[in-house]
């Protein structure tokens, strides 16, 4: 994991660009997030950072949770992450710190993860994009069905069944979901938040991570490329 | 969920947002003040029509301007908070019975025409001249 925090998602807007261009934006309020832990190679064997965010009552903490965040200072957090840092990095972090969306101020793509919405037990045209059936042509009562799911062997499973994974219906959404590369538009360092192109999953006041884009997708790393040269 | 999650979504919507909207009711033929940038140049063309639809809230909003060219339907879609839009005119206040006026689209000659309106006028007029 690369430098990440984490955020609660506001909901969605539109921004008008230079020239009129709209732009669709998520508004996620980042942090703040409190350094809980900082793991060194002595220690732990790697370096890396652990975050905690959103306060929650003692009363509803473990006591392994309140003692180990309040070595920090802080109250118990409901969340808690780490991301791995080098070596050289690791001075500019210390045990008690808050971090908030000032980190991302020179990003220009970042990488959103959250849990999706869930959608309960979906079918196959929902959950996998198939097509279904006919409206006509003499079909009955199996417009949203998936056909043939294969003979006995044709699917190359073993034992005359089918293959693990072969796509049915069954339980969509509810799962954690990456989002790559989104353009960061705006950071506004005085609300702590941060504006995002396009949708984040699931649902508005839902947590979700934000962290310095890892690998970007093919076509804005020929854009940085080119804004490179 | 922070408590103060909805003004932050205003606060960015009101730099959005324009105030100097005129009040425009659907059957208002209207004049849209579009700015067309080429290259380094920038000049304003102006899209006269009928206003049949208004959709959306806040920085959603979207106008429908429908004129016809050469007996030709032609109908533009705005978004009525587009920094693209210099300034939007009433020319004509039209009599509408309905919140959209897709029917026009089926109206050939004079039947697209809209009455002038005068529904409601009266009363504002009275309220006025009493003030």
């Amino acid at each position: 994991m690369a430098f990440s925090l984490f955020g609660t998602k506001l909901g969605m807007t539109r921004v008008f660009g230079e020239g009129g261009a709209s732009t669709p934006v998520t508004v996620i309020q980042v942090g703040p997030c409190v350094v809980t832990q900082v793991r060194t190679v002595e220690n732990d064997g790697y370096a890396a950072v652990q975050i905690g965010f959103d306060d929650m009552k003692p009363r509803n903490a473990t006591f392994p949770v309140i003692g180990h965040d309040a070595k920090a200072g802080c109250g118990p957090k409901r969340h808690h992450a780490e991301f791995k840092v080098a070596a050289d990095k690791m001075a500019e972090f210390s045990v008690g710190q808050t971090l908030n969306v000032d980190a991302f101020k020179d990003q220009k793509y970042v990488d959103v993860i959250g849990i999706s919405k869930g959608k309960g037990f979906a079918g196959t045209m929902k959950r996998h994009g198939f097509k279904g059936m006919c409206a006509s042509h003499g079909t009955e009562r199996k417009h949203r069905s998936p056909g043939s799911i294969g003979s006995l062997c044709s699917n190359r499973g073993y034992g005359g069944g089918l293959k693990k994974g072969k796509k049915m219906s069954g339980h969509m959404g509810a799962e954690r979901v990456t989002i790559r590369s989104l353009d960061v538009v705006k950071v506004d360092a005085e609300q702590g938040i941060i504006l995002v192109k396009g949708p984040v999953p699931g649902p508005n006041t839902g947590t979700v991570m934000i962290r310095n884009s890892v690998r970007l997708s093919r076509s804005k790393n020929k854009k940085m490329a080119e804004a490179g040269k | 969920m922070p408590k103060n999650a909805v003004a932050i979504i205003e606060g960015i919507n009101k730099s959005v947002l324009k105030t100097d909207v005129p009040k425009m009711s659907i059957g208002d033929t209207v004049n849209v003040h579009f700015r067309i940038i080429e290259g380094e140049k920038e000049r304003v063309q102006v899209f006269q029509g009928v206003l049949i639809s208004r959709t959306g809230r806040g920085v959603n909003e979207m106008l429908t301007v429908r004129r016809i060219v050469e007996e030709m339907g032609v109908e533009r879609i705005f978004p009525l908070n587009s920094p693209r839009v210099a300034k939007y005119e009433v020319v004509r206040q039209g009599d509408a019975r309905r919140a959209k006026l897709y029917y026009l689209r089926d109206r050939i000659g004079k039947s697209r025409r809209l009455r002038d309106r005068r529904r409601g006028l009266k009363d504002a007029a009275q309220t006025t001249s009493a003030a």
